[in-house]
């Protein structure tokens, strides 16, 4: 237990960060399944807009800040040290730091399900429930008296920390880590997707800081920031939250993407197709990324020239992500293809991603994206991309890395029950969601009449989001099942071509038992210059030092959510308390004796 | 510590602790240009005074301003000294340092005082909450520095500070200095360009 709670050891991180993630993503999938039922049938199940409110904020806010970007990070910290090279990320109780921090933040955000009756409400929920753009003035004071967008604001703010932090951390890492001969040029490109990412991370995340630090000067001191009776403006809050909220999306695919370059070459025993390409275009995703957020707001009025320039940018990110597309399907061409679960995960994750993206370029253009915005339309273009894209592609790298990560091999059986119930599942849930959008039905409203006519498109993304709910639970029974009756995995199940198959399964702590030279971007596979790389020897020719653990990690991440919680009820001493557990732990991080 | 880094072999030949202190400087960028947008978004848009002109008073700011930028001349001297091992002169310009950030701390309260006395307080009004917020966020930026550098000043004090640890003080320096550099685009544009 001990041990647990003072790692530092980047591969216990990682399957922390797993754990802690999936659980989340349970959470956000019943809140899923909750906002189904409501809309079964017209005028609803009986749950109230309130509820309702905070079913689809907290939907919308756990996935992606508590399940999508943690799991990614689940894979970054377990899998970027291994194909590398290196024995661990460069700061390895900042690794720990972010951990625990995003931990007690997403405790901290779903306290808010039971705090109620803390502040005097009349419920027991006063979960966040003005969406997960919060925007402006829903959030003021005026209309959202309770703490519910509070907890949104503080939770966000702690959330930030462990992602910039991990940021940082990463870059260096995957800078500076890497072992001799792996140029930049050689590395896998799940590592590279993780660069290009963090970079998103660390430029980003200011930007909403700075909004929500704003947004809470609003709530907590009386300022007027995004309040137009002292003469702010409400599109402010829009562009801030967008600047952060697009990049978002990258930081959010752009690591699936990755996982489904390392599965295909894999499973088809080809490299890569147009390795630099991919390489390249993920780069100018993330800048073109940047210029694109106004695509969000082009029903706020911003007029016909800035209407045009986010159009244009918006769909000149369709050509690097076409190139992408089209890549992966080179990749398959004449290529030995092993339909294992991860390769049927990856290959669905190029098909669904195709459909997102294609219907991501209709609302690029700003009159058909004004009779879209905020319909079922934008619902469905979003699943498409985020489940059919991020979700999918994160089930390909599990059902591959799983047994790199714990030793033991899923079951294929199994695994195919869960892609097919989650294929299934995932089309009749968002597919009809397109038609109902079209016919008019708005997003985040809790009932509809039947009148409109989409009765049956409804009942239809019901069944679909129960078929992805029971697949979840078989996915679950797997991962469980590995634990209980487990099945030993060689170190390269797969035949794999990166330096992580090259180790054992698990990889001991100090993963290499030398750090290996290499010499092309597949060291394990022979290519036409150069042989597979030599066996690593089983046991280290000398002995290898390993970080110990540390407290200080976990005690500092532990000041923030009481600064959150003396916020939350107005308690200065209380933010002053958490602030000092913050201060001491940094110093006391920084002096203790810890050899790298 | 010193002793654990000279034996790493780094990728990119930079020390890693620093290479993280770039990336987070870029960082820092974002959320100050941040800030000084929203500041510049809301410029003249505030519905009652007092109004920029009316209270912001440059040649007192002015000296603000070359006294942190005196500080950074302060600070390169530190660093400089503790390079070459003479921790002497190393305390000495790390508590010189440490002071200019201090009296520019003050000289900022003061500015904060006399603002509420003249009728400016954070809600009165946009330039009001922008100016307090923009400038308190860089005040806050200076105080960590200062708490920083003291932290060095004392360590330095107890003989725990010595050319192994110019690292150290190289990466406070590179924030200090970016500190600096931040309040010069602020003085720029909050206080030269009204």
């Amino acid at each position: 237990m001990k041990s647990w709670l003072t790692t530092t050891d980047h591969k216990r991180i990682g399957l922390l960060y797993f754990w802690t993630a999936f659980g989340f993503f349970l959470i956000g999938g019943l809140e899923a399944l909750l906002i189904r039922w409501q809309l079964a049938r017209p005028e609803g199940m009986g749950i109230s807009a309130e509820t309702y409110n905070q079913l689809f904020t907290m939907h919308g806010t756990t996935m992606v800040f508590l399940a999508l970007m943690p799991l990614s990070a689940a894979f970054f910290n377990f899998i970027i040290p291994l194909q590398i090279g290196a024995r661990d990320v460069a700061f390895p109780r900042l690794n720990a730091f972010s951990y625990w921090v995003f931990l007690l933040g997403g405790l901290f955000l779903n306290a808010s399900f039971v705090a109620g009756p803390l502040f005097g409400a009349d419920r027991l929920s006063v979960a966040p429930d003005a969406g997960w753009f919060g925007y402006a003035n829903l959030t003021s004071r005026q209309f959202s008296q309770g703490p519910n967008v509070d907890f949104w604001l503080l939770g966000l703010q702690i959330l930030g920390i462990a992602s910039l932090a991990a940021g940082f951390n990463f870059i260096v890492t995957i800078l500076n880590m890497r072992a001799p001969g792996m140029r930049m040029l050689r590395l896998p490109v799940f590592t590279w997707m993780t660069l290009v990412t963090q970079f998103l991370v660390i430029t980003a995340f200011p930007v909403i800081t700075v909004a929500l630090v704003l947004l809470m000067f609003d709530r907590f001191f009386g300022t007027h920031f995004f309040v137009p009776s002292g003469g702010g403006d409400p599109i402010l809050w829009q562009h801030l939250f967008w600047m952060f909220g697009h990049p978002e999306v990258y930081i959010l695919i752009l690591p699936a993407m990755g996982i489904v370059s390392e599965v295909l070459p894999t499973f088809s025993k080809k490299p890569l197709f147009g390795y630099t390409v991919v390489v390249y275009s993920g780069v100018l995703i993330a800048f073109l990324g940047w210029s694109v957020w106004s695509h969000h707001m082009f029903s706020a009025g911003l007029g016909p020239i800035a209407d045009s320039v986010f159009a244009g940018t918006t769909m000149l990110i369709a050509i690097p992500t076409g190139v992408k597309i089209f890549n992966w399907i080179g990749t398959l061409w004449g290529g030995q293809i092993r339909f294992t679960t991860a390769m049927l995960f990856a290959v669905a994750f190029i098909a669904m991603f195709i459909i997102g993206g294609l219907v991501g370029v209709t609302h690029a253009s700003p009159p058909t994206d004004l009779q879209q915005t905020d319909t079922y339309y934008i619902v469905a273009h979003i699943h498409y991309v985020l489940f059919g894209g991020t979700i999918l592609g994160l089930f390909a790298g599990m059902y591959y890395w799983w047994p790199k990560m714990t030793g033991r091999l899923l079951s294929e059986t199994l695994g195919k029950w869960h892609f097919w119930l989650t294929l299934i599942g995932m089309n009749l849930a968002f597919f009809p969601m397109h038609f109902s959008g079209l016919l008019g039905m708005p997003r985040r409203i809790y009932t509809y009449s039947a009148d409109l006519g989409v009765a049956g498109f409804n009942l239809a993304s019901t069944i679909g989001a129960f078929l992805i709910g029971i697949a979840t639970l078989v996915f679950l029974v797997n991962l469980l099942r590995t634990y209980r009756r487990p099945v030993t995995a060689p170190n390269d199940p797969w035949g794999g071509a990166t330096l992580e198959w090259a180790i054992p399964s698990p990889p001991p702590v100090y993963n290499f038992t030398v750090i290996p030279s290499v010499e092309s971007r597949m060291p394990l596979w022979r290519t036409e210059r150069h042989a597979p790389m030599a066996p690593l020897p089983e046991r280290p020719p000398s002995p290898i030092h390993v970080p110990g653990g540390s407290w200080w990690p976990m005690i500092t991440a532990f000041g923030l959510p009481v600064m959150a919680i003396g916020a939350l009820s107005h308690l200065l001493p209380v933010v002053i308390a958490g602030a000092l557990v913050v201060v001491v732990g940094i110093y006391r991080w920084a002096y203790e004796p810890f050899e790298m | 510590m010193a002793h654990a880094h000279e034996a790493h072999r780094t990728s990119m030949g930079l020390d890693s602790r620093k290479m993280a202190f770039w990336a987070f400087i870029g960082s820092e960028c974002l959320l100050f240009g941040s800030l000084i947008s929203t500041y510049l978004v809301y410029k003249g848009r505030s519905l009652v005074g007092p109004y920029p002109h009316e209270i912001l008073n440059i040649p007192f700011t002015s000296f603000s301003t070359f006294d942190l930028l005196m500080s950074s001349l302060a600070m390169v001297l530190a660093l400089a000294a503790v390079q070459r091992g003479d921790m002497k002169q190393g305390k000495l310009w790390l508590l010189v340092t440490a002071l200019l950030g201090l009296v520019f701390l003050g000289g900022q309260f003061w500015e904060f005082s006399h603002f509420v006395h003249e009728g400016l307080g954070l809600t009165t009004n946009l330039f009001g909450s922008t100016f307090y917020v923009l400038t308190g966020t860089h005040g806050a930026h200076v105080t960590v520095g200062v708490i920083w550098l003291l932290t060095l000043w004392i360590q330095a004090l107890r003989g725990k500070l010595g050319p192994a640890n110019a690292l150290t003080v190289e990466i406070t320096g590179l924030y200090w200095h970016f500190v600096d550099v931040v309040w010069i685009v602020i003085f720029t544009v909050v206080y030269l360009i009204q």
